[in-house]
Protein backbone atom coordinates (compact mmCIF):
# COMPACT_ATOMS: atom_id res chain seq x y z
CA UNK A 1 0.00 0.00 0.00
CA UNK A 2 1.26 3.23 -1.22
CA UNK A 3 2.09 5.24 2.38
CA UNK A 4 1.93 9.24 2.10
CA UNK A 5 5.39 10.50 3.07
CA UNK A 6 5.52 12.63 6.03
CA UNK A 7 6.57 15.93 5.44
CA UNK A 8 6.55 17.93 9.09
CA UNK A 9 6.49 15.85 12.38
CA UNK A 10 6.17 17.19 15.58
CA UNK A 11 6.68 15.28 18.93
CA UNK A 12 5.63 16.76 22.07
CA UNK A 13 6.75 19.78 21.29
CA UNK A 14 7.02 22.44 24.14
CA UNK A 15 7.90 26.16 24.22
CA UNK A 16 8.12 28.86 26.85
CA UNK A 17 8.70 32.54 26.04
CA UNK A 18 10.39 33.37 29.95
CA UNK A 19 8.14 31.89 32.19
CA UNK A 20 4.92 31.35 30.34
CA UNK A 21 4.19 28.29 28.00
CA UNK A 22 2.94 28.90 24.95
CA UNK A 23 2.28 25.36 23.71
CA UNK A 24 2.76 22.33 26.06
CA UNK A 25 2.92 18.70 24.72
CA UNK A 26 1.90 19.45 20.74
CA UNK A 27 2.33 16.31 18.24
CA UNK A 28 1.10 17.05 15.25
CA UNK A 29 1.66 14.99 11.49
CA UNK A 30 1.63 16.38 8.49
CA UNK A 31 1.94 13.89 5.61
CA UNK A 32 2.03 14.72 1.54
CA UNK A 33 -1.17 15.69 -0.02
CA UNK A 34 -2.94 17.13 3.34
CA UNK A 35 -4.38 20.37 3.35
CA UNK A 36 -3.98 21.43 7.46
CA UNK A 37 -6.47 24.24 8.88
CA UNK A 38 -4.80 25.02 12.35
CA UNK A 39 -7.22 26.80 14.30
CA UNK A 40 -7.49 28.51 17.67
CA UNK A 41 -8.36 31.41 19.61
CA UNK A 42 -5.48 34.40 19.85
CA UNK A 43 -2.72 33.80 21.94
CA UNK A 44 -3.38 30.01 21.91
CA UNK A 45 0.40 29.71 19.81
CA UNK A 46 -0.73 28.94 16.84
CA UNK A 47 2.28 31.36 15.45
CA UNK A 48 4.63 30.38 17.52
CA UNK A 49 4.09 26.81 16.68
CA UNK A 50 4.56 28.17 12.66
CA UNK A 51 7.67 29.62 14.20
CA UNK A 52 9.43 26.79 15.81
CA UNK A 53 8.17 24.49 12.30
CA UNK A 54 10.33 27.19 9.97
CA UNK A 55 12.95 27.18 12.46
CA UNK A 56 12.56 30.74 13.58
CA UNK A 57 12.22 29.48 16.98
CA UNK A 58 14.10 26.69 19.29
CA UNK A 59 11.36 24.78 21.35
CA UNK A 60 12.10 24.59 24.71
CA UNK A 61 11.39 20.62 24.24
CA UNK A 62 10.50 18.16 21.79
CA UNK A 63 11.68 17.03 18.26
CA UNK A 64 10.67 18.30 14.78
CA UNK A 65 11.77 16.29 11.35
CA UNK A 66 10.79 18.24 8.03
CA UNK A 67 10.79 16.00 5.17
CA UNK A 68 11.85 13.07 6.60
CA UNK A 69 15.02 14.39 8.50
CA UNK A 70 15.93 16.06 11.61
CA UNK A 71 15.34 20.29 11.55
CA UNK A 72 18.79 20.85 12.36
CA UNK A 73 20.52 19.34 9.06
CA UNK A 74 17.29 20.88 6.88
CA UNK A 75 18.83 23.00 4.03
CA UNK A 76 16.10 22.60 1.64
CA UNK A 77 14.66 25.88 2.49
CA UNK A 78 12.93 26.21 -0.93
CA UNK A 79 10.86 23.46 -0.30
CA UNK A 80 8.88 25.29 2.23
CA UNK A 81 6.73 28.91 1.10
CA UNK A 82 5.97 31.02 3.59
CA UNK A 83 3.53 34.13 4.56
CA UNK A 84 4.14 35.20 7.88
CA UNK A 85 1.25 37.25 10.18
CA UNK A 86 3.08 40.47 9.61
CA UNK A 87 4.17 40.54 6.30
CA UNK A 88 3.84 44.14 5.80
CA UNK A 89 5.45 45.74 8.27
CA UNK A 90 7.96 46.62 6.49
CA UNK A 91 8.32 50.52 5.56
CA UNK A 92 6.16 52.16 3.08
CA UNK A 93 9.31 54.30 1.74
CA UNK A 94 10.76 51.16 0.60
CA UNK A 95 12.49 51.44 -2.34
CA UNK A 96 11.13 47.95 -4.04
CA UNK A 97 8.89 47.11 -6.93
CA UNK A 98 6.21 44.22 -6.34
CA UNK A 99 8.48 42.24 -9.24
CA UNK A 100 11.94 42.90 -7.05
CA UNK A 101 9.65 41.83 -3.49
CA UNK A 102 8.26 38.68 -5.57
CA UNK A 103 11.49 37.73 -6.77
CA UNK A 104 13.28 37.47 -3.45
CA UNK A 105 11.02 34.13 -3.07
CA UNK A 106 13.50 32.86 -5.20
CA UNK A 107 16.89 32.93 -2.91
CA UNK A 108 16.80 29.65 -1.45
CA UNK A 109 15.68 27.79 -4.69
CA UNK A 110 18.98 29.99 -6.19
CA UNK A 111 21.19 29.52 -3.57
CA UNK A 112 23.73 31.79 -2.59
CA UNK A 113 26.32 33.66 -5.00
CA UNK A 114 23.89 32.76 -7.80
CA UNK A 115 21.98 35.76 -9.57
CA UNK A 116 18.17 36.14 -10.58
CA UNK A 117 17.71 35.69 -14.29
CA UNK A 118 15.42 36.57 -16.97
CA UNK A 119 14.30 33.15 -16.58
CA UNK A 120 13.61 33.79 -12.56
CA UNK A 121 11.49 37.03 -13.85
CA UNK A 122 9.57 35.19 -15.50
CA UNK A 123 8.07 32.62 -12.99
CA UNK A 124 7.74 35.90 -11.40
CA UNK A 125 5.61 37.11 -13.10
CA UNK A 126 3.59 34.15 -13.43
CA UNK A 127 3.28 33.94 -9.87
CA UNK A 128 1.93 37.39 -9.57
CA UNK A 129 -0.60 36.01 -12.36
CA UNK A 130 -1.68 33.76 -10.12
CA UNK A 131 -2.39 36.03 -7.35
CA UNK A 132 -4.24 38.27 -9.86
CA UNK A 133 -1.42 41.26 -9.16
CA UNK A 134 -0.27 40.97 -12.62
CA UNK A 135 -0.97 44.45 -13.80
CA UNK A 136 1.14 45.71 -11.44
CA UNK A 137 4.27 44.24 -11.68
CA UNK A 138 6.38 47.83 -11.53
CA UNK A 139 4.69 49.48 -9.17
CA UNK A 140 6.28 50.21 -5.86
CA UNK A 141 5.01 47.76 -3.37
CA UNK A 142 4.54 50.63 -0.66
CA UNK A 143 1.93 52.31 -2.35
CA UNK A 144 -0.33 48.97 -2.68
CA UNK A 145 -2.94 48.70 -0.59
CA UNK A 146 -2.77 46.09 2.71
CA UNK A 147 -4.81 43.49 0.28
CA UNK A 148 -2.76 43.71 -2.18
CA UNK A 149 0.51 43.41 -0.71
CA UNK A 150 -0.47 40.52 0.99
CA UNK A 151 -1.08 38.80 -2.43
CA UNK A 152 1.95 39.90 -3.42
CA UNK A 153 3.33 38.09 -0.44
CA UNK A 154 1.68 35.07 -0.99
CA UNK A 155 2.63 35.15 -4.73
CA UNK A 156 6.56 35.21 -3.15
CA UNK A 157 5.83 32.52 -1.12
CA UNK A 158 4.21 30.41 -4.38
CA UNK A 159 7.27 31.64 -6.97
CA UNK A 160 9.27 29.03 -5.66
CA UNK A 161 7.22 26.17 -6.09
CA UNK A 162 7.22 24.99 -2.41
CA UNK A 163 6.60 21.09 -1.83
CA UNK A 164 4.70 22.81 1.46
CA UNK A 165 3.06 26.07 2.47
CA UNK A 166 3.04 27.92 5.49
CA UNK A 167 0.73 30.34 5.80
CA UNK A 168 -0.17 32.31 9.10
CA UNK A 169 -3.64 34.32 8.22
CA UNK A 170 -2.41 35.43 5.11
CA UNK A 171 -6.10 36.40 4.14
CA UNK A 172 -6.23 39.71 6.60
CA UNK A 173 -7.33 42.53 4.65
CA UNK A 174 -8.37 40.77 1.67
CA UNK A 175 -11.89 41.42 0.63
CA UNK A 176 -14.43 38.29 0.77
CA UNK A 177 -14.52 38.00 -3.01
CA UNK A 178 -10.32 37.36 -2.99
CA UNK A 179 -10.37 35.99 -0.16
CA UNK A 180 -13.05 32.24 -1.50
CA UNK A 181 -10.63 32.65 -4.80
CA UNK A 182 -7.65 32.55 -2.96
CA UNK A 183 -8.80 29.53 -0.85
CA UNK A 184 -9.94 28.04 -4.11
CA UNK A 185 -6.69 28.51 -5.47
CA UNK A 186 -5.34 26.82 -2.07
CA UNK A 187 -7.45 23.96 -2.41
CA UNK A 188 -6.73 23.61 -6.22
CA UNK A 189 -2.56 23.72 -5.25
CA UNK A 190 -2.99 20.92 -3.03
CA UNK A 191 -4.99 18.32 -5.40
CA UNK A 192 -3.43 19.04 -8.18
CA UNK A 193 0.03 19.33 -7.20
CA UNK A 194 -0.24 17.63 -3.58
CA UNK A 195 1.20 20.21 -2.22
CA UNK A 196 0.71 20.17 1.28
CA UNK A 197 -0.56 23.19 3.00
CA UNK A 198 -0.33 24.21 6.99
CA UNK A 199 -2.64 27.43 7.26
CA UNK A 200 -3.44 29.15 10.30
CA UNK A 201 -7.02 31.10 9.91
CA UNK A 202 -9.59 32.68 12.22
CA UNK A 203 -11.87 32.37 8.76
CA UNK A 204 -13.04 28.65 10.42
CA UNK A 205 -16.60 28.20 8.36
CA UNK A 206 -14.45 28.75 4.81
CA UNK A 207 -11.59 26.84 5.27
CA UNK A 208 -12.59 23.68 7.23
CA UNK A 209 -14.78 23.40 4.20
CA UNK A 210 -11.45 23.22 2.11
CA UNK A 211 -8.68 21.72 4.45
CA UNK A 212 -8.45 17.72 4.26
CA UNK A 213 -7.70 18.00 8.03
CA UNK A 214 -8.30 20.22 10.70
CA UNK A 215 -6.09 20.91 14.32
CA UNK A 216 -7.49 22.75 17.27
CA UNK A 217 -5.04 24.20 19.46
CA UNK A 218 -5.37 26.05 22.63
CA UNK A 219 -1.62 25.88 23.55
CA UNK A 220 -1.93 21.90 23.27
CA UNK A 221 -3.97 20.44 20.58
CA UNK A 222 -7.12 19.78 21.68
CA UNK A 223 -7.91 18.13 18.06
CA UNK A 224 -6.61 16.93 15.47
CA UNK A 225 -7.84 15.06 12.14
CA UNK A 226 -9.72 14.48 9.51
CA UNK A 227 -12.42 17.19 8.06
CA UNK A 228 -15.04 15.06 8.11
CA UNK A 229 -14.52 14.04 11.96
CA UNK A 230 -13.87 17.80 12.83
CA UNK A 231 -17.23 18.01 11.22
CA UNK A 232 -18.85 15.40 13.67
CA UNK A 233 -17.96 17.46 16.55
CA UNK A 234 -20.69 19.59 18.51
CA UNK A 235 -21.39 23.04 19.09
CA UNK A 236 -20.27 22.42 22.67
CA UNK A 237 -17.45 20.67 22.25
CA UNK A 238 -15.89 23.09 20.00
CA UNK A 239 -16.83 25.87 22.46
CA UNK A 240 -15.20 24.01 24.94
CA UNK A 241 -11.80 24.24 24.18
CA UNK A 242 -12.01 27.65 22.13
CA UNK A 243 -12.52 29.13 25.36
CA UNK A 244 -15.86 31.39 24.18
CA UNK A 245 -19.33 30.21 22.40
CA UNK A 246 -19.34 28.82 18.60
CA UNK A 247 -21.96 28.50 16.60
CA UNK A 248 -22.76 26.53 13.24
CA UNK A 249 -24.72 28.08 10.94
CA UNK A 250 -25.89 25.70 8.20
CA UNK A 251 -23.40 22.99 8.83
CA UNK A 252 -20.33 25.93 8.80
CA UNK A 253 -19.46 27.72 11.33
CA UNK A 254 -19.32 31.31 12.08
CA UNK A 255 -16.57 33.11 13.28
CA UNK A 256 -16.11 32.90 17.52
CA UNK A 257 -18.15 35.52 19.19
CA UNK A 258 -15.77 37.64 21.37
CA UNK B 1 41.71 71.91 -13.79
CA UNK B 2 41.79 69.08 -16.55
CA UNK B 3 45.42 70.18 -17.80
CA UNK B 4 46.62 69.87 -14.40
CA UNK B 5 45.12 66.79 -13.72
CA UNK B 6 47.64 65.50 -16.74
CA UNK B 7 50.36 67.40 -14.97
CA UNK B 8 49.74 65.81 -11.34
CA UNK B 9 50.49 62.67 -9.97
CA UNK B 10 48.46 63.82 -6.69
CA UNK B 11 45.72 65.49 -8.60
CA UNK B 12 45.08 62.08 -10.15
CA UNK B 13 45.03 59.99 -7.41
CA UNK B 14 42.32 62.53 -5.97
CA UNK B 15 40.35 62.66 -8.90
CA UNK B 16 40.10 58.69 -9.39
CA UNK B 17 39.75 57.87 -6.08
CA UNK B 18 36.82 60.46 -5.46
CA UNK B 19 35.27 58.84 -8.34
CA UNK B 20 35.51 55.38 -7.10
CA UNK B 21 34.35 56.89 -3.60
CA UNK B 22 31.84 58.30 -5.04
CA UNK B 23 30.63 54.73 -6.49
CA UNK B 24 30.36 52.72 -3.72
CA UNK B 25 29.71 54.97 -1.06
CA UNK B 26 26.54 55.44 -2.15
CA UNK B 27 26.24 52.11 -3.13
CA UNK B 28 26.72 50.35 0.32
CA UNK B 29 24.85 53.34 1.75
CA UNK B 30 21.31 52.15 0.14
CA UNK B 31 21.71 48.62 2.20
CA UNK B 32 22.79 50.77 5.48
CA UNK B 33 20.44 53.15 4.91
CA UNK B 34 16.83 50.80 4.38
CA UNK B 35 18.23 48.45 7.21
CA UNK B 36 17.87 51.75 9.36
CA UNK B 37 21.70 51.80 10.46
CA UNK B 38 22.60 54.51 8.87
CA UNK B 39 23.95 55.64 12.04
CA UNK B 40 26.27 52.67 12.45
CA UNK B 41 28.51 54.06 9.55
CA UNK B 42 28.60 57.45 11.82
CA UNK B 43 30.20 55.21 14.61
CA UNK B 44 32.62 53.53 12.72
CA UNK B 45 34.36 56.21 11.19
CA UNK B 46 34.86 58.10 14.70
CA UNK B 47 36.92 54.52 15.57
CA UNK B 48 38.57 54.88 12.08
CA UNK B 49 39.48 58.14 13.90
CA UNK B 50 40.60 56.92 16.91
CA UNK B 51 42.91 54.49 14.53
CA UNK B 52 44.13 57.10 12.30
CA UNK B 53 44.71 59.59 15.40
CA UNK B 54 46.81 56.24 16.71
CA UNK B 55 48.51 56.02 14.03
CA UNK B 56 50.05 59.70 13.73
CA UNK B 57 50.64 59.57 17.31
CA UNK B 58 53.00 56.30 16.98
CA UNK B 59 54.48 57.55 14.51
CA UNK B 60 56.44 59.90 16.13
CA UNK B 61 57.47 57.73 18.69
CA UNK B 62 57.78 54.22 17.03
CA UNK B 63 60.21 54.43 13.37
CA UNK B 64 57.51 51.20 12.09
CA UNK B 65 54.67 53.31 12.49
CA UNK B 66 56.36 56.43 10.45
CA UNK B 67 56.89 54.48 7.52
CA UNK B 68 53.11 52.93 7.81
CA UNK B 69 50.23 54.22 5.71
CA UNK B 70 47.81 55.49 8.46
CA UNK B 71 44.74 54.24 6.70
CA UNK B 72 45.69 51.34 7.68
CA UNK B 73 45.58 51.60 11.71
CA UNK B 74 42.28 53.71 10.95
CA UNK B 75 40.47 50.86 8.85
CA UNK B 76 41.82 48.25 11.53
CA UNK B 77 40.23 49.83 13.87
CA UNK B 78 36.74 50.14 11.80
CA UNK B 79 36.68 47.09 11.29
CA UNK B 80 37.35 46.07 14.49
CA UNK B 81 34.58 48.43 15.87
CA UNK B 82 32.11 47.02 13.16
CA UNK B 83 32.89 43.70 15.00
CA UNK B 84 32.19 45.15 18.34
CA UNK B 85 28.74 46.95 17.41
CA UNK B 86 27.36 43.66 16.15
CA UNK B 87 28.39 41.72 19.46
CA UNK B 88 27.02 44.39 21.55
CA UNK B 89 23.92 44.71 19.18
CA UNK B 90 23.42 41.05 21.10
CA UNK B 91 23.84 42.08 24.05
CA UNK B 92 21.54 44.15 24.04
CA UNK B 93 18.76 42.57 22.48
CA UNK B 94 15.52 45.00 22.90
CA UNK B 95 18.33 47.97 22.27
CA UNK B 96 19.85 47.11 19.73
CA UNK B 97 20.63 50.98 18.48
CA UNK B 98 22.75 51.66 22.02
CA UNK B 99 25.53 50.10 20.74
CA UNK B 100 25.73 52.99 18.18
CA UNK B 101 26.82 55.48 21.05
CA UNK B 102 28.60 53.25 22.89
CA UNK B 103 31.26 52.37 20.44
CA UNK B 104 31.14 56.21 18.37
CA UNK B 105 32.04 58.00 22.21
CA UNK B 106 34.74 55.11 22.52
CA UNK B 107 36.02 55.87 19.09
CA UNK B 108 35.69 59.99 20.05
CA UNK B 109 37.78 59.18 23.62
CA UNK B 110 40.55 57.06 22.28
CA UNK B 111 40.95 59.47 19.44
CA UNK B 112 40.90 62.69 21.56
CA UNK B 113 43.69 60.53 23.90
CA UNK B 114 45.82 60.42 21.02
CA UNK B 115 45.31 63.70 19.59
CA UNK B 116 46.46 65.36 23.04
CA UNK B 117 49.02 62.78 23.16
CA UNK B 118 50.85 64.09 19.94
CA UNK B 119 51.67 67.52 19.67
CA UNK B 120 52.33 68.93 16.37
CA UNK B 121 50.22 67.09 13.78
CA UNK B 122 47.93 69.82 12.91
CA UNK B 123 47.66 69.56 9.27
CA UNK B 124 47.78 65.94 8.68
CA UNK B 125 45.37 65.39 11.18
CA UNK B 126 42.84 68.17 9.63
CA UNK B 127 43.75 66.64 6.22
CA UNK B 128 42.12 63.22 7.70
CA UNK B 129 39.42 65.08 9.01
CA UNK B 130 38.13 66.88 6.55
CA UNK B 131 39.16 65.56 3.50
CA UNK B 132 41.67 66.63 1.39
CA UNK B 133 43.15 66.97 -2.18
CA UNK B 134 46.60 67.37 -2.21
CA UNK B 135 47.24 64.24 0.24
CA UNK B 136 46.00 61.46 -1.88
CA UNK B 137 48.99 59.54 -2.12
CA UNK B 138 49.65 56.49 -5.38
CA UNK B 139 49.11 54.01 -2.39
CA UNK B 140 45.83 55.73 -1.03
CA UNK B 141 44.78 54.95 -4.82
CA UNK B 142 45.76 51.33 -4.85
CA UNK B 143 43.99 50.60 -1.53
CA UNK B 144 40.97 52.16 -2.78
CA UNK B 145 40.82 50.06 -5.90
CA UNK B 146 41.24 47.48 -4.25
CA UNK B 147 38.32 47.85 -1.73
CA UNK B 148 36.22 48.93 -4.26
CA UNK B 149 36.49 45.38 -6.29
CA UNK B 150 36.00 43.65 -3.02
CA UNK B 151 32.73 46.15 -2.41
CA UNK B 152 31.55 45.42 -6.35
CA UNK B 153 32.19 41.72 -5.85
CA UNK B 154 30.15 41.82 -2.15
CA UNK B 155 27.26 43.42 -3.74
CA UNK B 156 26.96 41.35 -7.03
CA UNK B 157 27.10 37.46 -5.83
CA UNK B 158 24.73 38.13 -2.57
CA UNK B 159 22.56 41.18 -4.08
CA UNK B 160 19.41 38.79 -3.57
CA UNK B 161 20.47 37.71 -0.01
CA UNK B 162 21.16 41.33 0.93
CA UNK B 163 18.02 42.69 -0.67
CA UNK B 164 15.80 39.67 1.06
CA UNK B 165 17.66 41.03 4.56
CA UNK B 166 17.03 44.40 3.92
CA UNK B 167 12.93 44.25 2.91
CA UNK B 168 11.84 41.18 5.28
CA UNK B 169 14.80 39.75 7.88
CA UNK B 170 12.24 37.23 9.03
CA UNK B 171 11.74 35.82 5.50
CA UNK B 172 15.20 35.69 4.63
CA UNK B 173 16.18 33.42 7.27
CA UNK B 174 13.30 31.26 6.24
CA UNK B 175 14.90 31.06 3.03
CA UNK B 176 17.65 29.78 4.60
CA UNK B 177 19.89 33.31 4.21
CA UNK B 178 22.97 33.01 7.09
CA UNK B 179 22.24 36.35 8.68
CA UNK B 180 24.87 35.90 11.09
CA UNK B 181 27.64 35.56 8.73
CA UNK B 182 26.29 37.81 6.23
CA UNK B 183 25.61 40.92 8.67
CA UNK B 184 29.27 39.77 9.93
CA UNK B 185 30.70 40.31 6.18
CA UNK B 186 28.53 43.63 5.81
CA UNK B 187 29.84 45.62 8.72
CA UNK B 188 33.52 44.74 7.60
CA UNK B 189 32.81 46.08 4.27
CA UNK B 190 31.26 49.14 5.95
CA UNK B 191 34.42 49.58 7.95
CA UNK B 192 36.42 48.98 4.59
CA UNK B 193 34.58 51.77 2.69
CA UNK B 194 34.98 54.02 5.42
CA UNK B 195 38.71 53.82 5.21
CA UNK B 196 38.69 53.81 1.26
CA UNK B 197 36.58 56.99 1.79
CA UNK B 198 38.07 59.11 4.60
CA UNK B 199 41.29 60.42 2.75
CA UNK B 200 38.72 62.58 0.47
CA UNK B 201 35.98 63.13 2.50
CA UNK B 202 37.10 63.28 5.62
CA UNK B 203 35.93 60.97 8.59
CA UNK B 204 33.95 63.40 9.87
CA UNK B 205 31.98 63.71 6.57
CA UNK B 206 32.30 60.10 5.09
CA UNK B 207 29.26 58.96 6.78
CA UNK B 208 27.30 61.93 4.51
CA UNK B 209 28.53 60.88 1.13
CA UNK B 210 27.07 57.15 2.42
CA UNK B 211 23.52 58.51 3.38
CA UNK B 212 22.53 61.72 1.59
CA UNK B 213 22.95 60.32 -2.06
CA UNK B 214 20.64 57.71 -1.08
CA UNK B 215 18.39 59.65 1.06
CA UNK B 216 17.69 61.61 -1.90
CA UNK B 217 17.39 58.88 -4.11
CA UNK B 218 14.61 57.11 -2.42
CA UNK B 219 12.88 60.18 -2.72
CA UNK B 220 12.81 59.35 -6.64
CA UNK B 221 12.91 55.74 -6.81
CA UNK B 222 10.07 53.36 -7.84
CA UNK B 223 12.32 50.09 -7.20
CA UNK B 224 15.34 48.88 -5.26
CA UNK B 225 17.72 48.91 -8.74
CA UNK B 226 16.72 52.09 -9.53
CA UNK B 227 17.44 53.40 -6.28
CA UNK B 228 20.67 52.24 -6.50
CA UNK B 229 21.36 53.85 -9.68
CA UNK B 230 20.33 57.63 -8.34
CA UNK B 231 22.50 57.22 -5.15
CA UNK B 232 25.23 56.36 -7.59
CA UNK B 233 24.24 59.33 -9.91
CA UNK B 234 24.04 61.65 -7.12
CA UNK B 235 27.12 60.55 -5.31
CA UNK B 236 28.97 61.03 -8.60
CA UNK B 237 28.03 64.39 -9.18
CA UNK B 238 28.56 65.61 -5.76
CA UNK B 239 32.35 64.42 -5.76
CA UNK B 240 32.54 66.02 -9.23
CA UNK B 241 31.25 69.48 -8.39
CA UNK B 242 32.89 69.38 -5.09
CA UNK B 243 36.73 67.96 -6.17
CA UNK B 244 36.48 70.97 -8.75
CA UNK B 245 35.05 73.75 -6.44
CA UNK B 246 37.64 72.26 -3.61
CA UNK B 247 40.58 72.88 -6.28
CA UNK B 248 39.70 76.19 -7.38
CA UNK B 249 38.59 77.40 -3.52
CA UNK B 250 41.71 75.31 -2.66
CA UNK B 251 39.51 74.10 0.59
CA UNK B 252 38.54 70.33 2.29
CA UNK B 253 36.89 68.52 -0.50
CA UNK B 254 35.11 66.95 2.23
CA UNK B 255 33.25 69.93 2.90
CA UNK B 256 32.26 71.00 -0.61
CA UNK B 257 31.29 67.11 -1.87
CA UNK B 258 28.81 67.25 1.59
CA UNK B 259 27.27 70.47 0.96
CA UNK B 260 26.61 69.59 -2.73
CA UNK B 261 25.23 66.24 -1.21
CA UNK B 262 22.88 68.76 0.87
CA UNK B 263 21.84 70.66 -2.20
CA UNK B 264 20.85 67.85 -4.63
CA UNK B 265 18.57 66.49 -1.65
CA UNK B 266 17.02 70.04 -1.08
CA UNK B 267 16.70 69.94 -4.97
CA UNK B 268 15.26 66.82 -5.23
CA UNK B 269 12.76 67.18 -2.27
CA UNK B 270 11.81 70.94 -3.92
CA UNK B 271 11.13 69.25 -7.05
CA UNK B 272 9.53 66.37 -5.41
CA UNK B 273 6.96 69.08 -4.28
CA UNK B 274 6.44 71.26 -7.24
CA UNK B 275 5.43 68.03 -9.07
CA UNK B 276 2.80 66.37 -6.61
N1 LIG C 1 8.16 37.13 21.54
C1 LIG C 1 7.35 36.78 22.56
N2 LIG C 1 7.75 36.97 23.85
C2 LIG C 1 6.97 36.61 24.88
N3 LIG C 1 5.75 36.06 24.74
C3 LIG C 1 5.29 35.85 23.49
C4 LIG C 1 6.06 36.20 22.35
N4 LIG C 1 5.36 35.87 21.24
C5 LIG C 1 4.20 35.35 21.68
N5 LIG C 1 4.15 35.33 23.03
C6 LIG C 1 3.05 34.79 23.85
O1 LIG C 1 2.81 33.45 23.48
C7 LIG C 1 1.43 33.19 23.35
C8 LIG C 1 1.10 32.67 21.99
O2 LIG C 1 1.33 33.67 21.01
P1 LIG C 1 1.11 33.41 19.45
O3 LIG C 1 1.54 34.64 18.74
O4 LIG C 1 1.76 32.15 19.06
O5 LIG C 1 -0.47 33.27 19.37
P2 LIG C 1 -1.42 33.13 18.10
O6 LIG C 1 -2.21 31.89 18.29
O7 LIG C 1 -0.65 33.22 16.85
O8 LIG C 1 -2.39 34.37 18.27
P3 LIG C 1 -3.11 35.30 17.15
O9 LIG C 1 -4.36 34.61 16.75
O10 LIG C 1 -3.42 36.55 17.91
O11 LIG C 1 -2.16 35.52 16.05
C9 LIG C 1 0.71 34.50 23.71
O12 LIG C 1 0.26 34.39 25.03
C10 LIG C 1 1.76 35.55 23.60
O13 LIG C 1 1.57 36.54 24.56
MG1 LIG D 1 -0.59 34.53 15.28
Amino acid sequence: MYMASSIIKLEHITHKYHHSVALSDVSLEVKQGEFWALIGPNGSGKSTLLKIILGLLKPTEGTIQLFGGPIDSFKQQQRIGYVSQKSNAFSTKFPATVLEVVKSGLTSRKGLFKRLNKEDERKAIDALHVVKMGDYQQESIGNLSGGQQQRVFIARALVGQPDLLIMDEPTVGIDRQNVESFYSMLSELNREYGIAILLVTHEIDVVTQLATHVACLNRTIHFHGAHEEYDKMTESELSGWYGHPIRRLHQKETEPIT
Amino acid sequence: MIEAIFTYEFLQNAVLSGLIIGIIAPMLGLFIVVRRMAMISDALSHVALAGIAGSLYLSQQVLFFAALNPVYLGMGAAVVGSLLIERLRRVYKSFEELAIPIILSAGIGFGAIFISLAKGFGTDLVGYLFGSVSAVSRQDLYIVIMIAIIVIAFLYFLYKELFSLAFDPEYARVSGVNEQVIQAAFMIITALVIGASMRIVGILLVSSLMTLPVAAAIQVAKSYKGALMYSIVFGEVAVIIGLISAYYLDIAPGGTIVVTSVIILLFVLFWKKIRS
